[in-house]
């Protein structure tokens, strides 16, 4: 079982579409920590990825393209932190997807490309309360699984699971990233909106992954 | 290249389109020959940054060989510019460097030294000093009793002739004739007039080369003002210094 194009771009599709249906709450959520426009940013991103991808001539050849499709489109459409932050991590997916099929490792390697984006990108280690928090355990979960023998689909839900937990562990810190970090220790106690859309955009993956089975 | 602009331009990347055009305005006052290229907002005009609006910028800025500094203000300003350096042309990317500086003063100081024709590096330097403006504010003021009573009419009663130090400073005084003191205008003018000298230069200890140094001193109107300088041409550079000052700087 590998992982092909056509994945990729169920996976782009199933991203645009719960960020769509999340966007008041990643809006609510960046409304106590920052400055309330995280739903409407990556909403706005994604449909344009979407626009993207309805526009196209031929169906992309491999995973690599989509995600170059993906980063490109964030960096310019979304506006706000996220649009560079996870714009380089598509990007640096795109570089490590170039292959036309991905097995498990192939998605570690896609995975672990992403968060070394992330972290290049916004110079943030974790524990301080941004998407790093979400996308460190995912990738560990990833390697895990993809180390004892797992199928993509199963290194992609084990990721899922990864970012699910670590976003939820964002909640008890404080931010020293990001604008969340002007409110100090004010900080502490609510769910950081980055590490949210990271999860949900990572379930989005092992969906489109448990489709494919 | 054409003549009209200095070597190195300055990209103003902000989330507001109203910041970034501000901040361009004040700039440009003090440093008419830079080409000063704001990148405020999003595409749409509203809050944010535009990765396509910061490309647009830099390839402006960069056109005619000419080299660039980015100033930003918060968060994704500075990933957006940096995304774009990622992704650039190489030969557009390596005239280009961001600062790490606050916006406002970055950008004045960084504009005036620019204007004064120095290169990449010096104006990098000058924005991210600028930080400093924030810093404690120790240099020595030359009580205003210590002047000579200026002589009405005259343009140089209260100047000294230049000497020369046995550290090999040359050094001279002068007496702030203009009504206003040594605002933002005038400091401006003595960071350019100097940059046509070999010289490195100090008024009352502070570089003279930095426009918020020289605003910093707060000097007011019949202050005495002791200029030094180094360097070859620093006779040059002191005398001429000396004669603005006591012209009153053309306001008076
Ligand atoms: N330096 C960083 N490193 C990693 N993630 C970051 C960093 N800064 C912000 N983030 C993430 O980005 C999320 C906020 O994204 P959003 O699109 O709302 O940007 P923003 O903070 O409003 O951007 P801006 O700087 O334009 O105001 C945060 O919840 C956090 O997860
Ligand atoms: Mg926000």
């Amino acid at each position: 079982m590998t992982l092909d194009a056509a994945w990729a771009v169920d996976w782009v599709r199933r991203s645009a579409a719960t960020v769509a249906e999340h966007r008041d709450e990643l809006v609510e959520l960046d409304r106590q920590i920052g400055d309330g426009d995280h739903g409407e940013n990556m909403n706005r991103g994604f449909r344009a990825v979407v626009a993207k991808l309805d526009a196209l001539d031929a169906p992309p050849a491999s995973v690599g393209d989509v995600m170059r499709l993906v980063a490109t489109t964030l960096m310019s459409t979304v506006g706000g932190a996220a649009g560079p932050l996870y714009g380089t991590a598509y990007l640096r997916a795109s570089k490590s997807g170039a292959a036309t099929a991905l097995g498990s490792d192939g998605v570690v390697a896609l995975l672990e490309a992403a968060l070394d984006g992330i972290v290049t990108r916004g110079r943030a280690h974790e524990g301080e309360k941004t998407m790093v928090d979400a996308w460190t355990p995912a990738v560990a979960a990833a390697v895990d699984a993809a180390d004892h023998g797992a199928p993509p689909s199963a290194v992609l839900a084990a990721a899922a699971r990864g970012a699910h937990e670590g976003a939820a562990a964002t909640v008890a810190l404080v931010a020293t990233k990001g604008r969340a970090s002007y409110l100090g220790e004010r900080s502490a106690g609510h769910l950081d909106p980055g590490a949210r859309s990271s999860e949900l955009i990572l379930r989005a993956a092992a969906e489109a992954a448990a489709a494919a089975d | 290249m054409t003549d009209r602009w200095a070597p190195v331009a300055l990209v103003l990347v902000s989330h507001s389109r109203a910041l970034a055009e501000g901040a361009a305005e004040v700039a440009a006052q003090m440093a008419p020959g830079v080409l000063i290229v704001p990148a405020g907002g999003t595409d749409g005009g509203g809050l944010g940054t535009s990765f396509d609006l910061v490309e647009v910028a830099l390839r402006r800025a960069t056109d005619d060989g000419r080299s660039a500094v980015v100033v930003a203000d918060l968060g994704s300003a500075v990933l957006t510019a940096e995304s774009v350096l990622e992704l650039v042309e190489g030969h557009v990317a390596e005239r280009v460097r961001l600062a790490d500086a606050p916006f406002v003063e970055g950008a004045v100081a960084a504009a005036v030294t620019a204007h004064g024709r120095a290169d990449l590096g010096a104006v990098l330097a000058s924005a991210q000093a600028a930080a400093a403006t924030f810093g404690p504010v120790d240099v020595e003021r030359t009580a205003p009793a210590a002047a000579p009573p200026a002589a009405a009419g005259g343009t140089s009663g209260g100047a000294t002739a230049p000497v020369v130090d046995d550290d090999g400073s040359v050094r001279a005084t002068a007496v702030l004739r203009n009504p206003l003191g040594l605002h933002a205008r005038p400091a401006a003018l003595i960071v350019r007039m100097l940059a046509h000298y070999d010289a490195k230069v100090q008024v009352n200890g502070v570089n003279a080369a930095s426009v918020l140094d020289l605003m910093k001193l707060g000097a007011v109107k019949d202050d005495v003002l002791t200029v030094s300088a180094q360097g070859p041409q620093a006779v040059e550079a002191v005398t001429r210094l000396v004669e603005d000052v006591e012209a009153g700087f053309g306001e008076v």
